[in-house]
């Protein structure tokens, strides 16, 4: 049987001044949608950054899809990607360079064609020959994710993917993340704050607050559980609440 | 699909990338070959006028041009790495690229080949000109420079390596080091006059650097014609010991900047 996508245990980030991860543990199975949900310096980046071997935890175990990302983060690497509006590609390139540079870097064969396929996908083949500096913030988070998509990774991870979008954009990024975990069978975990794409997207929720998982469970689940209406509720309710770990609604 | 490729594909790949920037903007390739130009020009007629009054350049014509053109190279190879580093410090790339199967040694060493790209396009055209302007070549030097030219290469990438590590631990407030720490090696690695003229504790510093023995071993060339290999070869031992300690001040910082989440942060 295969391991879940990510099995995280007992994960601690501590900087000098500060504790931004606190003895975490969660498990995200693989071909699901789920979410890091939490208020800013919950943990949630923090976490993201942890999985993707950008940052080395202070102390925890971490496996990415069966490996141990710690001690063979390069055999996962090329299996996994990401995905940040605040995290940029180099802007005077090009966007066909930058993602002509990325497919390398993946080592993917028959590259031209893996772009213009993507292009066609995303809708970016109008601006392929732009620097990718001169794009929309729509624009920019559809190339980012053609970036995110280069490798066709196992596991998509993506930090607040449709931060600053119209609700247009945002709705159409939304659809084809869907459409690429069904189509792939990938599994996508997020870090976002907007609880009504975690709501139509996402089966697992992991809710975050000070550096700790307070609760988790489906979006429904956690509606139910809490007494409340929708998701942004009971993110309201944890997030106001003065305790780390929050009694529900009675 | 999933695949991670060949180290050489992607150092390749992060080769192309700060070539496509070269090539995006031909005021950087212009300005590659504006300062060894312009240097070239300050001290080749600085040279034509001391020829014909001091006995120091009239051993030998082109010992100033020379220097001149080697210290480029000590230089631009040190700027040419660091540049490139900066490049992904200012497109606050790096969250991307360490998301890929590129291992850092491989983001090293496309760095090494952009700097020596660099200083090429920088050098070529300065000593070509020479030719015709003062009827002197720096490639009539011989094998003997091919040498100079690779020590005095490697000992830039060193301080370069040094460099962007300091960048790493520092933070962007340490960026200015890139374009000035070079000069203090300046004064002290002889490049104009002999090393004897130093103060004599200085001198044992100079002796510690490679570039003291290059610039030491062309005016031997220049002068009486004998090529110093017990020179080179000390400048070459030399430059394996500060290459090494580059090398891993620099993976030692990316190591810390991973341990301090800066892979993400490091920006403007």
């Amino acid at each position: 049987m295969l391991e879940p996508a990510v099995k995280v245990e007992e994960l601690v980030k501590h900087y000098p001044t500060a504790v931004a991860v606190d003895g975490i543990s969660f498990v995200v199975r693989r071909g699901v949608t789920a979410a890091l949900l939490g208020g800013n310096g919950a943990g949630k980046t923090t976490t993201l950054s942890i999985l993707l071997g950008l940052l080395l935890p202070t102390a925890g175990r971490v496996r990415v899809l069966g490996e141990d990302m710690l001690r063979h983060r390069y055999r996962v690497l090329p299996r996994i990607n990401f995905s940040s509006p605040f995290v940029d590609l180099p802007h005077r390139l090009t966007v066909r360079q930058n993602l002509s540079i990325y497919a390398r870097l993946y080592g993917l064969p028959r590259r031209r064609e893996r772009i213009e396929r993507l292009a066609e996908d995303l809708q970016i083949e109008g601006f392929l020959e732009r620097p990718a500096g001169k794009l929309s913030a729509g624009q920019k988070t559809r190339v980012a994710l053609a970036k995110a998509l280069l490798n066709e990774p196992e596991l998509l991870l993506l930090d607040e993917p449709t931060a600053s979008l119209d609700p247009d954009t945002g709705d159409w990024v939304r659809g084809y993340l869907e459409s690429y975990r069904a189509r792939t069978g990938a599994t996508i975990l997020m870090a976002s704050h907007n609880m009504a794409e975690v709501e139509r997207l996402c089966s697992d929720v992991m809710m975050m607050k000070a550096g700790r998982i307070v609760d988790h469970g489906s979006p429904e689940a956690l509606i139910d559980r809490y007494g409340r209406t929708n998701l942004e509720e009971v993110f309201l309710h944890i997030a106001r609440g003065s305790q780390a770990v929050l009694e529900p609604v009675a | 699909m999933n695949r991670s490729g060949a180290p050489a594909a992607r150092v390749w790949a992060m080769l192309l990338r700060y070539l496509y920037l070269l090539r995006s903007s031909w005021p950087r390739t212009v300005e590659l070959m504006y300062w060894p130009t312009l240097q070239m020009l300050v001290w080749g007629f600085m040279s034509q006028f001391l020829y014909v009054n001091t006995n120091y350049v009239f051993r030998a014509f082109g010992v100033l041009l020379a220097a001149v053109m080697l210290w480029d190279v000590l230089f631009r190879g040190q700027l040419g790495l660091s540049i490139s580093f900066l490049e992904e410090m200012w497109a606050r790339n790096l969250g991307h690229l360490f998301v890929t199967p590129l291992r850092p040694y491989e983001w090293v060493l496309s760095l090494l080949s952009m700097s020596m790209i660099r200083v090429l396009l920088g050098i070529v055209p300065a000593a070509l000109l020479a030719i015709p302007l003062y009827h002197y070549s720096i490639f009539a030097m011989g094998l003997p420079l091919v040498g100079f030219f690779a020590v005095l290469l490697i000992m830039g990438w060193a301080l370069g390596m040094a460099i962007c590590g300091l960048i790493l631990r520092q933070g962007m407030g340490a960026e200015g080091l890139a374009w000035t720490v070079v000069f203090t090696l300046s004064p002290i690695s002889a490049v104009y006059y002999p090393v004897s003229i130093l103060p004599g504790w200085l001198q044992h510093i100079a002796w510690a650097l490679p570039s003291t023995y290059v610039f030491e071993g062309m005016r031997a060339v220049l002068f009486t014609g004998i090529f110093r290999a017990d020179y080179l070869l000390t400048a070459a031992a030399l430059d394996v010991l500060y290459v090494t300690l580059g090398a891993f001040a620099f993976l030692f910082a990316f190591r810390d900047a991973r341990r301090r989440g800066a892979l993400l942060q490091m920006g403007e």
